[in-house]
C-alpha cells in the first residue's frame, strides 16, 4: 500500500477547475463534460463540427500536465499501484462499464449529479460502491 | 476561433484533473481504502466540482441556447434500467483495479507515460467491444 498526502485545498481547487470547464462547455456548445461521451462521440460524429469540438477538447485535456509543469516546475505525481496486466484488465473493464453505464465520474458524477439527474445519481452511487468494494477485496482480501 | 476556445476549456479540465489528484491512481485508490491508507482528498474534488457545476449550470440554463449551437444537448433518458446500473457497477470494478477513470486518464496521457497509454488503449478496446455487442442487440445509446 502507498500512503498519499491529504491535499484538501489543492483538490478543492482542482475540483473547482473541473466544474468551471463543465460550465463553460455547456455555455459554449451546450454539451455535458463527460470524458466517456466526449471520447466515444469521436468514433461516430454527427457532423464535422461535432467531431471538431471533441478533438479540440481532448487536445486541451492532454495539455493539462504541461500547464501543471509551467505553474509548478514539476510533473504531476502519478503513482500506479496496479501491475501492467491488472492495469490492462482494469482498462478493458472500465471501457465496457462506461459504455453500458452511459458515463463515468465526470459525466454522471459531476455533470449529471449537478443537474440532479436520477440516472446519474443512481449510476454514481453504484460505481462508488463497487469501486470501494473492489479496492477492499484487492487490498485486504487478496492482499495485493 | 471556436476550436481555440473549446481547446482552452479542455486545458482547464485537464489542469483541474492533474491538480486535484484524479490522475493519480494511488490517490484515487486511497480515497476508497477507508480500511487502510485512507486519503479523503477526492471528496474535496467532487465537492468543488459539483458545487461549481450546479451553480454554473443554473446560470447557463437561464439562457435560451448555448453561444455556438442552436440548443442544449442534454441526456434525455429517464429510466433506471439494468444496463445503467450494471454498466456502472462494472465500471467501478475496473476503476478499483486500475485506479484510473476515463476523465482521470485522458489528461494524464499528456505525461507520455507508458502505463497511462496502456490503460487508455485497453479502455478503448473495452469501449469498442461493448459498442459492438450493443450494435448486435439494440440501437446504441449516446453516452453522457
Amino acid at each position: 500500500m502507498i500512503e498519499t498526502v491529504f491535499t484538501p485545498w489543492q483538490s478543492l481547487g482542482g475540483g473547482v477547475l473541473i466544474g468551471l470547464s463543465a460550465v463553460l462547455l455547456m455555455l459554449i456548445v451546450g454539451r455535458v463534460m463527460g470524458a466517456t461521451g466526449v471520447l466515444t462521440g469521436i468514433f461516430a460524429p454527427a457532423s464535422t463540427a461535432d467531431f471538431s469540438w471533441r478533438v479540440a477538447l481532448l487536445l486541451g485535456m492532454v495539455t493539462g500536465p504541461a500547464v501543471f509543469w509551467l505553474i509548478t516546475g514539476g510533473m504531476p505525481e502519478i503513482t500506479v499501484p496496479a501491475s501492467m496486466p491488472m492495469l490492462l484488465i482494469g482498462g478493458g473493464i472500465v471501457g465496457v462499464g462506461v459504455t453500458y453505464g452511459s458515463g463515468c465520474t465526470s459525466g454522471h458524477g459531476v455533470c449529471g449529479m449537478a443537474r440532479f439527474s436520477p440516472r446519474s445519481i443512481a449510476a454514481t452511487l453504484t460505481f462508488m460502491a463497487t469501486t470501494a468494494a473492489t479496492v477492499f477485496v484487492v487490498r485486504h482480501v487478496i492482499g495485493a | 476561433m471556436r476550436f481555440i476556445i473549446i481547446y482552452l476549456v479542455g486545458v482547464i479540465f485537464g489542469t483541474g484533473i492533474v491538480v486535484s489528484g484524479m490522475a493519480n491512481p494511488a490517490k484515487v485508490i486511497n480515497f476508497f481504502d477507508v480500511a487502510g491508507t485512507w486519503d479523503p482528498s477526492l471528496a474535496f474534488v467532487m465537492g468543488g466540482a459539483l458545487i461549481t457545476t450546479a451553480i454554473g449550470y443554473r446560470l447557463v440554463f437561464g439562457r435560451s441556447r448555448p453561444l455556438f449551437e442552436g440548443k442544449f444537448m442534454l441526456p434525455t433518458a429517464r429510466n433506471l434500467d439494468a444496463r445503467l446500473i450494471g454498466g456502472s457497477a462494472v465500471f467501478g470494478i475496473g476503476w478499483g483495479i486500475a485506479g484510473f477513470c476515463p476523465g482521470g486518464a485522458l489528461p494524464a496521457l499528456g505525461t507520455g507515460r507508458i502505463d497511462v497509454i496502456a490503460f487508455v488503449g485497453a479502455m478503448l478496446i473495452g469501449i469498442f467491444a461493448a459498442r459492438h455487442l450493443q450494435s448486435l442487440s439494440r440501437p446504441k445509446a449516446q453516452a453522457a
